[in-house]
């Protein structure tokens, strides 16, 4: 069947099969292979994107359910060559190793700062408990989104206590 | 990669369209709301419909509201909703609680409480509050609406009173004055299901419990409670040894399968235990001594 959703601000329309998820739709039928895909189960969360501002797991999602609503993807954060304040974040603060679930938890960490610009870590925590690392053991993802948190302009930027 | 079998998409734009759909194509139709229970089980073709009729867009069933001495919750209402409602907290904190332990924030984003009624798992959380606050369920047909006591609503594992060509639009729960409300679970780490729940209110009249309702999870009691261990306790002081009793009597009736979450006995001991934090903790708010 035909469906037309909003992608990163642009209107696509493709031909699927109504069982196709939204995570193939965006990696296979698009070529968006910044959402990973994992454990298919909904447990990793590394295939996070956000449908209508709000980020979920687009393995349990049907691309479908998605038709007439607004799909944001990890492509659309930064702005062409210049990283976001939260990708800079995970640069700066070495929030990624092996980068497998680094699409999921910064769709998750940029929709925490944009409800609540200074989280502390806790909150930090509870946000991305969705959101599995094998890598980092979360110390480093946590200051990655501080850092973002503290430099809301990106890198030439400081927050004054 | 797990793929659900073909099946036919239809999206409804209001309760009316819904039913209309689930006349046209019978008992070979699901709704689905949120997805994270029904996608699962079609991945695994545990499920198997051939029609599924998204209700995601349909408008009006996304309300928490008093109405009369009820509070009415849609059943589109999130769970993420549902946890940072400060109307449902004021009146239930048990609420609060429950959901800050289902699953994480990114399925609460999506899963609805309809969908997690009628999904209707042994183990699931919110039909253990259900239970324990005993609501009701509105349930709606081409013929009209009825009204199902939420106890009367589950009828079993995977089980429930909504008929081929029903739909559940809205879940109700008495307003009680006086009253506190809490959740506690066992998980195997979070967001996992419980390997025993118990969800309770206490309402206190002076040191008097007036009323009290229970709640249990993933311990096979039916309907998710045990009436007996209400009955004990209405009408007795709010004391530690009478929430003993209630506690003891959860441990003795409920029923726990030994599986991957834990052997039988455990979960018995759990049933017993979080019975009675779940009970202390209602008192004392009740009596606001604990938020
Ligand atoms: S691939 Fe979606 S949660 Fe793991
Ligand atoms: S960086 Fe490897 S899984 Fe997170």
């Amino acid at each position: 069947m035909q469906v037309t959703m909003t992608v990163n601000g642009d209107a696509v329309t493709r031909e699927i099969e109504p069982r196709m998820l939204l995570v193939h739709f965006v990696r296979d039928e698009l070529g968006l292979t910044g959402t990973h895909w994992g454990c298919d189960t909904s447990n990793c969360g590394t295939c996070t994107l956000w449908i209508d501002g709000e980020p979920v797991k687009s393995c349990t999602t049907l691309a479908v359910m998605a038709g007439g609503h607004e799909v944001r993807t990890v492509e659309d954060l930064a702005d062409g060559a210049n990283l976001s304040p939260l990708q800079q974040g995970f640069m700066e603060e070495h929030g990624l190793q092996c980068g497998f679930c680094t699409p999921g938890m910064m769709m998750t960490a940029q929709a925490l700062l944009d409800k609540q610009p200074d989280p502390d870590e806790a909150t930090i925590r509870e946000a991305i408990c969705g959101n599995l690392c094998r890598c980092t053991g979360y110390e480093n993802i946590v200051k990655a989104v501080r850092w973002a948190a503290e430099h809301p302009a990106g890198a030439d930027s400081e927050v004054s206590a | 990669m797990q793929v659900p079998e073909t099946f036919d998409y239809e999206r409804a734009t209001s309760v009316d369209d819904a039913l209309a759909l689930l006349a046209k194509h019978g008992d070979e139709a699901r709704l689905i709301a949120g997805g994270h229970s029904l996608l699962p089980m079609m991945k695994l073709r545990l499920a198997v419909p051939e029609v599924l009729i998204d209700i995601n867009d349909i408008a009006g069933l996304d309300h928490i509201r008093i109405e009369g001495d009820e509070i009415a919750i849609g059943a589109m209402v999130r769970h993420a909703a549902l946890k940072d409602s400060a109307l449902l907290f004021e009146h239930y904190q048990v609420f609060r609680d429950a959901e800050s332990v289902i699953a994480d924030p990114l399925v609460r984003n999506r899963g609805t409480i309809g969908g997690s009624f009628c999904q209707a798992d042994p183990a699931e959380d919110l039909s253990a509050v259900g239970s324990a606050l005993r609501g009701s369920c509105v349930i709606t047909s081409v013929e009209g609406t009825r009204t199902v006591p939420m106890r009367d609503f589950h009828q079993g594992p995977y089980e429930t009173a909504v008929a081929d060509g029903e739909m559940l639009t809205e879940v109700r729960f008495p307003i009680r004055p006086g009253s506190g409300s809490a959740y506690e679970k066992v998980e195997r780490r979070i967001g996992d299901w419980a390997v025993a729940a118990v969800g309770a209110f206490v309402q206190l009249d002076g040191d008097v419990v007036s009323d009290v309702g229970l709640g249990l999870s993933a311990v096979r009691a039916p309907h998710y409670t045990i009436p007996e261990a209400e009955e004990a306790l209405r009408g007795k002081p709010a004391t530690r040894e009478n929430f003993e009793v209630a506690a003891q009597l959860c441990h003795d009736l409920c029923d726990p399968t030994s599986d991957q979450r834990g052997p039988s006995d455990y979960k018995r001991h759990l049933a017993r235990e979080l019975t009675l934090r779940a009970l202390t903790r209602s008192a004392a708010r009740a009596r606001g001594e604990d938020s």
